[in-house]
């Protein structure tokens, strides 16, 4: 197998995504920001031709007018690492699931359903995993409204 | 021909064999496994919620009871993410006195999980010799930091105070002990034949399905994938250190369950080199009373813990308080597996499995 080359990959996702991706980068990941609708596209591709097999962590973070969620990928056992970031408009949370890619995607998107209130379309089982079913509110989101029981 | 119907047996969350608030509900047909659902929630704190009003600091406390049976192992986990943030070094000494307490942690976690299947699985005896020498960790644990369950020791920017005296002969002499212990635990354990056949093909994960399904820590590496962040992404100063990374090749409960004997013996040669290797010094950085990261930046930071993978997410914008922290919990990817693996076996093999995986539920939960 060929020596992995995150630039020469880079480019090569470039060509083939044109202006639906962003490259960026912070002290310790590359960045693919991704437009939501090419996310499954962009994953399916990260995971067979580049060996990012360990979806590690799938987390959301609210930054009012949209969602940002991050995915970080590893592989097992070259060790290399990548950041993936899309958003969503909070009037219309929504996007692909990924558990067709990684299954690991299953409870981490129910998760991030349940405590931020993102839906990811082709979920078979879109249901809260940590708070009870009649909750209401979904509470990582900067709006929600703190207060004891009365 | 007879018919038999589809009934669902409830195991937790009140019950001893599921490690804390674990509710799993097994469809059975007839004696097999069909599906289990797993329900979580029961000991929800919202901890990521809570991260989001609390100080860096103010924080520590909560990231020691996300896995209570190995306290240190979250604890340095988020210290060493925020140091990540805010670019902190930590002194020489704090970070070797981290290692022991790291892997002492370690070791209790890991007694803890081979003890506690010898109940669910009706071997007694074998819960009193992990509880008997876990409790000696206890005891170095309380002279540290004065706690022994939810240890606070480790800090932002090093630990909370110097290590007294009589800590490391305490130390030396449990690390002398352990090659015994393992040898008790495997003598009167391992080698037994109702406890094999408990065990032996029971819960096959297969190293495909772990990897997809996220499962890390000694469940994967039972599953025959040597993969262990010490080695391949070492926090602190674990590349100084020599050890194996223990592995085994069918990915069934004997396997996880043997995977976590051999890693106490690894733990304690790592122990044994830090203890040789540390020097006198600092114990802690001085770190600003109040921490304000650069606006915009975030983190991933993600340590070997006793269950596998333990992340934290952090995002900060330039205040005092996280915007927005997420802890990536071993436990909890690690559970999913559960069904895929229950499936086709019988009823009691659901307990072997619980037991085997060793989720520790104020991780999961969160």
């Amino acid at each position: 197998m060929q020596e992995f080359n995150l630039e020469l990959m880079i480019k090569e996702l470039e060509v083939l995504m044109g202006d639906k991706l962003r490259i960026g980068s912070d002290q310790f990941f590359a960045v693919l920001n991704i437009e939501s609708n090419m996310l499954t596209v962009l994953m399916t591709k990260l995971r067979d031709e580049y060996g990012f097999n360990h979806l590690a962590n799938l987390s959301s973070v609210d930054y009012g007018e949209e969602f940002e969620l991050v995915y970080h990928l590893y592989s097992i056992p070259d060790n290399k690492k990548l950041l993936v970031k899309t958003r969503v408009p909070r009037t219309s949370a929504e996007l692909d699931s990924l558990i067709t890619i990684w299954p690991t995607a299953d409870w981490q998107e129910r998760e991030v359903y349940d405590l931020m209130g993102i839906k990811f379309k082709a979920h078979p089982n879109l249901i809260r995993v940590l708070l009870p079913e009649d909750f209401e509110g979904h509470p990582l989101r900067k709006d929600f409204v703190m207060g004891g029981r009365s | 021909m007879l018919e038999s119907d589809i009934y669902t047996v409830n195991v937790g969350p009140i019950h001893p064999s599921t490690h804390g608030g674990l509710h799993a509900e097994a469809i059975m047909d007839g004696e097999i496994i069909e599906n289990v659902i797993v329900h979580l929630g029961y000991v929800h704190r919202s901890v990521e919620k809570i991260a989001e009003g609390k100080t860096y600091q103010q924080y520590v406390p909560y990231t020691a009871r996300l896995d209570y049976l190995a306290t240190n192992l979250p604890v340095l986990g988020y210290c060493q993410a925020v140091e990540k943030l805010l670019g902190i070094e930590v002194p020489e000494r704090a970070q070797y006195i981290r290692v022991i307490m790291a892997e002492l942690s370690r070791i209790a976690s890991h007694q803890i999980a081979i003890s506690a299947t010898g109940i669910d699985l009706g071997a007694t005896t074998g819960l009193m010799y992990g509880m008997r020498d876990r409790e000696r960790i206890m005891n170095i644990f309380e002279m540290t930091g004065g706690q022994r369950l939810l240890s606070s020791y480790i800090r932002i920017g090093g630990v909370a105070a110097d290590i007294p005296d009589g800590f490391i002969p305490a130390v030396m002499s449990l690390v002398q002990d352990i090659p015994g212990m393992m040898d008790e635990y495997n003598g009167l354990m391992t080698g037994n034949e109702i406890w094999a056949a408990r065990m032996q093909g029971v819960g096959i994960l297969t190293p495909e399905t772990a990897i997809q399904y996220g499962v890390t820590g000694p469940n994967l590496r039972a599953s025959g994938i040597a993969y262990d962040l010490r080695r391949a992404e070492p926090d602190g100063i674990y590349h100084r250190f020599e050890f194996d990374i223990p592995t085994r090749n069918g990915g069934d409960s004997l396997d996880r369950w043997q995977v976590r004997i051999d890693e106490i013996g690894e733990s304690g040669r790592i122990i044994e080199q830090a203890l040789e290797g540390m020097p006198n010094g600092e114990i802690s950085t001085r770190v600003p009373k109040v921490l304000k990261p650069e606006p915009g930046k975030e983190v991933y930071h993600r340590i070997e813990s006793a269950k596998g993978e333990l992340g934290y997410y952090i995002v900060s914008d330039g205040s005092s308080k996280p915007y927005r922290l997420h802890v990536r919990a071993p436990s909890f990817i690690n559970l999913m597996v559960l069904p895929v693996i229950c499936r086709g076996g019988v009823f009691q093999d659901l307990i072997t499995n619980i037991a085997t995986l060793d989720p520790i539920l104020g991780e999961s939960d969160r």
